[in-house]
């Protein structure tokens, strides 16, 4: 996967997990945290489901890598690009 | 083999299959009974439905809120707003002898209440919410604190104290008298400031969601199939045997069924458990109206009324009941959309009850109590709303026996045991607890346990 399409697969996610959100006006360079008020049980989620669709592992240690768009894009690209 | 084995088809059991299931676990929810809900069922008789918990949903909050517990738990169970279908409250009361206070879902009216009728009072209750809203209920430090101490200490009213926790320990109080702290902070967000709702279809809308889900997602439901014991080898739970003797593998087993319930599903015998099980139960007497209770002159949503100026959170001894305190509940007084309606009234009546003498007497007996006691009942509760007897046409009532029946819960304890073991954790490895007994109440509160306890578990150990 590009950079893009995982952008796009990460936004695919955070329309799964709310719903009711608006998140076409993301800022990816701002924590998610602070746009969208994604609590602790949301990032397992994101975590949870990068996992059920493409098999990615990521350790909870690092889970403060998915803080915002580009970080989560920039910590996910070597697991990914391969997909 | 399963991945999970849930034990306990509660709201609970029914929150933490779906989160399981959705994420590809193979996950089988074992009940006892023959029917889903615990202590949040429903039932039809002589062509009427009734709701055996459900007076109203907690936690409400607006479409588009994400931060509270109801906003959370839609969120994670993939659930729109929507589909909930919450109406909210028209307005509730605390009635004592000599004053009431009004609220409803925007705290502002009780704060004007409390200005209106304990002047002086107000800062020491603006004081108390920033104490309550401060209150971090994930790093639960002085969880355990005295509520009463606390609120004396903040408010200097003791009449107002009474008239704060009367509600608050109705609606999610295991333990007698007095109420931890954090339990106090986190039922008070949860009616006070954030308030009551409805769904017009009542608790089977959102049962039947639930287990919808649930299967869609792949999970396994089994109906009359009670879990006898837990099997475990060394220090680790590796399956459970059912009351019919069959057997099952998993690799996890969660139990809603109750702390003191699981740990003697696992051989353990009562006396080496610290703690001991809850002991509030209720009954409640229904009320069938041929008139909408609006048109008889009960407005409120809910009523919490006592008839004294000191509140007693006890078991009854003396009696089977005690009928000094209540909750009056008509399920009519929602704001659904479009002027819809229950199609006839109904008028709840929740009271103390003891489940022991409920319990151990003769069915002749029993009958003969429900009558007693549903009179009386009403009859307390009429001194503090409009008189609606002339205009009943169908009564039901349940009892201890009845909670039990649907739960297995010790006592009938609706909230469960006083002692909450908030890390879901057991002596066995493999095992955890969710549900009343691991921390949260309530309907809300008894799904966001179930959640957290499948992901901190399973979901979270897993990667
Ligand atoms: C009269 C009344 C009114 C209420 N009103 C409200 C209200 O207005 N608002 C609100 O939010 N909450 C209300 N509640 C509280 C709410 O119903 C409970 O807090 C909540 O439903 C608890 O869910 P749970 O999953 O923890 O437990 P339960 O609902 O008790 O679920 C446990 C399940 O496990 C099953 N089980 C037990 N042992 C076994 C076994 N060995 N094998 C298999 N299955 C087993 C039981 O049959 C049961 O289905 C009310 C309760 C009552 C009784």
């Amino acid at each position: 996967m590009t950079p893009a399409e995982i952008r796009e697969e990460v936004l695919d996610i955070l329309r799964d997990i709310a719903p009711d959100d608006d998140i076409s006006d993301i800022d990816d360079a701002k924590p998610f945290r602070e746009q969208l008020e994604l609590d602790s049980m949301d990032f397992l989620d994101i975590v949870m489901e990068l996992r059920k669709r493409h098999r990615v592992q990521i350790p909870e240690e690092e889970y403060t890598e998915l803080a915002s768009m580009a970080s989560t894009v920039a910590y996910l690209e070597p697991k990914m690009k391969d997909l | 083999m399963y991945d999970v084995i849930i034990i306990g088809a509660g709201m609970s059991g029914l929150a933490a299959g779906i989160r399981l299931a959705y994420y590809g676990q193979n996950v089988c929810i074992l009940e006892r009974h023959y029917t889903i809900g615990g202590l949040n069922s429903f039932y039809r008789m002589a062509g009427r439905d009734f709701d055996v918990g459900l007076h109203a949903v907690t936690n409400y909050a607006p479409k588009g809120d994400r931060r509270g517990p109801l906003g959370r738990l839609l969120r994670q169970l993939r659930f729109k707003w929507e589909e909930f279908a919450l109406c909210e409250q028209r307005g509730s009361m605390i009635a004592f002898p000599d004053v009431s206070l009004a609220f409803d879902n925007d705290i502002e009216l009780l704060k004007s209440e409390i200005a209106a009728k304990f002047p002086g009072k107000s800062d020491a209750f603006e004081r108390l919410l920033g104490s309550i809203i401060d209150y971090d209920d994930i790093s639960d430090d002085n969880y355990a604190g005295s509520a009463r101490d606390i609120l004396g200490e903040t408010l200097g009213d003791p009449l107002l104290v009474e008239m704060l926790l009367c509600p608050l320990m109705w609606y999610g109080n295991a333990r007698e008298t007095d109420m931890d702290w954090g339990q106090f902070c986190i039922m008070f967000r949860s009616i006070f400031l954030e308030g009551f709702a409805r769904p017009l279809k009542g608790v089977r809308l959102l049962l039947k969601n639930l287990v919808r889900k649930y299967r869609e997602l792949g999970g396994e439901l089994r109906l009359r199939n009670g879990v006898q014991r837990i099997v475990h080898d060394d220090d680790k739970a590796v399956g459970v045997v059912l009351d019919s003797g069959e057997e099952l593998q998993a690799r996890k087993i969660i139990s809603s069924a109750g702390w003191f319930e699981t740990m003697r599903m696992c051989g353990q015998p009562q006396e080496k458990l610290e703690g001991s099980p809850g002991v509030l139960s209720f009954i409640e007497s229904i009320s069938v109206l041929n008139q909408q209770p609006r048109d008889v002159g009960f407005d409120p949503t809910i009523v919490f009324y006592n008839d004294s100026n000191k509140f007693h959170w006890e078991m009854p001894r003396n009696e089977i009941c005690d009928t000094r305190t209540g909750v009056i509940c008509s399920p009519n007084n929602f704001v659904y959309p479009g002027d819809v309606q229950l199609d006839e009234g109904f008028m709840r009546i929740t009271t103390l009850a003891n489940f022991e003498r409920w319990t151990t007497m003769s069915d002749a007996d029993y009958q003969q109590a429900k009558l007693k006691w549903y009179d009386q009942a009403v009859a307390s509760a009429v001194r503090f709303i409009p008189d609606f007897r002339r205009h009943i046409v169908a009564t039901d009532m349940f009892t201890p026996k009845t909670i039990h029946r649907y739960t297995w819960h010790d006592n009938g304890a609706v909230y469960g045991a006083p002692e909450k073991r908030l890390s879901g954790e057991t002596h066995l490895k493999d095992l955890y607890i969710c549900g009343t007994d691991q921390g949260f109440v309530g309907i809300i509160g008894s799904i966001v346990s179930g959640l957290s306890i499948a992901n901190r578990h399973v979901l979270q150990a897993a990667s």
